[in-house]
């Protein structure tokens, strides 16, 4: 049995411990840096997302002045509506299938070379957009900032479109034309691929 | 009460009070950087990217339209921003709202990518109410210390610094993929604000 004495000197020791807390820091960015990372990793680490981003940017080189640069802008802003629906846990159906169909539909206008109105590939590229940013809405860590982790996403997105426009620039030789038709059929593949897996 | 004796405090109610009495202040809000507050208000400003992106883009914004765009802004926003600040520090703590957050982000992202043809005027007041808006919350989670006071002088800094920068490599941008890049890259900026609002209508 320990004494009245005994009982004064541990909770003396214990009230101590409290008091010499140090200052909280609060506000460290704890978990942000991740979140940037984690963002900006999830659209290069599935081939599905890697594959139609890149393909937006063969179509605009394909299509040239504005919507080379048009639908890499307007991309990433319905990318972000999709998103939102996802982070505000709004139901879509058939993610995985839009993905795939991205995939599919925007490789055939690489390899076929489709010459569409600048509204109309905008409105394309838009709609598929749209299932990209959901997926990567409805998949945010728990304990990671929303707000880099966004941005992160945005960032490879817009990267990707850019390795697109970059390897577009063979447009301008015949056998660029060739090779990006061929780059085309590849998506156009992989995409198939990813819509077999989504139905299996 | 057995071996207490009433006339005589128990030792630990002293030892609870002196450490009471010389408590640390709380340091919420602000990155200790363990090199003075000054430095902590910089990091501060260049580690919260709700601060930090929505300037970057008024430096996009002004220096697509030019070099006395860029001038007025350099001088307009850490103005401003260290006005909001000491605004804030007399005030309550209050804590900002994402959704306000997201509209910055949409509406300075969305004018870099439309390339907006705003006047002086309207560029200037852009930037006043950036810097109040932005150094009044920022004020406001410092406390009323004179190391807040040096901790905003930091951030007033970082500020400065970061727009003379950005706004003086876009006005010399010459080349027209060059400026698209600065136009996507406002794109990217509208599109993390839209996620943004998506992410505070979802905490509400």
């Amino acid at each position: 049995m320990r004494t009245a004495q005994q009982h004064r000197w541990v909770h003396g020791i214990a009230v101590l411990a409290i008091l010499w807390a140090q200052s909280a820091f609060a506000h460290v960015q704890k978990g942000e840096a991740a979140g940037l990372l984690t963002g900006f990793l999830h659209p290069i680490s599935g081939l599905d997302h890697v594959l139609a981003m890149v393909a937006v940017g063969l179509w605009g080189a394909q299509l040239g002045a504005p919507a080379i640069w048009v639908l890499p802008v307007a991309f990433p802003l319905v990318m972000a509506m999709g998103g939102m629906l996802g982070f505000m846990g709004v139901p879509l159906p058939g993610i995985e299938y839009g993905i795939a169909a991205s995939a599919i539909l925007l490789g055939a206008a690489v390899a076929f070379e489709v010459r569409a109105p600048l509204v109309v590939a905008a409105l394309i590229v838009g709609f598929f957009a749209v299932f990209h940013g959901y997926a990567h809405g409805t998949e945010l860590p728990p304990g990671q900032s929303a707000l880099l982790y966004s941005m992160g996403f945005v960032i490879a997105t817009g990267c990707l479109h850019a390795v697109g426009i970059g390897i577009g620039v063979v447009h301008q030789w015949t056998w660029g034309q060739r090779l990006l038709r061929a780059a085309g059929a590849v998506v156009a593949v992989g995409g198939v691929f990813f819509m077999w897996q989504a139905f299996g | 009460m057995s071996g207490v004796s009433k006339s005589r405090p128990p030792i630990y109610a002293m030892v609870v009070l002196a450490l009471a009495l010389c408590s640390k202040p709380a340091e919420a809000h602000l990155n200790s950087t363990g090199m003075g507050p000054i430095y902590d208000g910089l990091m501060h400003f260049l580690t919260s990217p709700e601060d930090l992106v929505p300037a970057l883009a008024l430096a996009l914004l002004a220096g697509l339209r030019g070099a006395t765009y860029g001038r007025q802004a350099l001088f307009t926003l850490p103005a401003a921003w260290l006005l909001g600040s000491l605004l804030g520090l007399a005030a309550a703590a209050t804590t900002g709202s994402a959704v306000l957050s997201s509209f910055w982000f949409l509406l300075m992202g969305g004018l870099v990518a439309a390339d907006a043809k705003l006047s002086l005027r309207v560029t200037t007041a852009l930037a006043a109410l950036l810097g109040l808006y932005h150094g009044y919350l920022n004020g406001t989670g410092m406390g009323q210390s004179v190391s807040a006071i040096l901790a905003v002088l930091g951030l007033v800094l970082a500020v400065f610094v970061l727009i003379a920068l950005a706004a003086a490599f876009v006005v010399q941008l010459r080349a027209h993929w060059a400026r698209i890049a600065v136009r996507v890259a406002g794109s990217w900026i509208a599109a993390s604000g839209v996620l943004l609002l998506g992410w505070a209508v979802r905490g509400s």
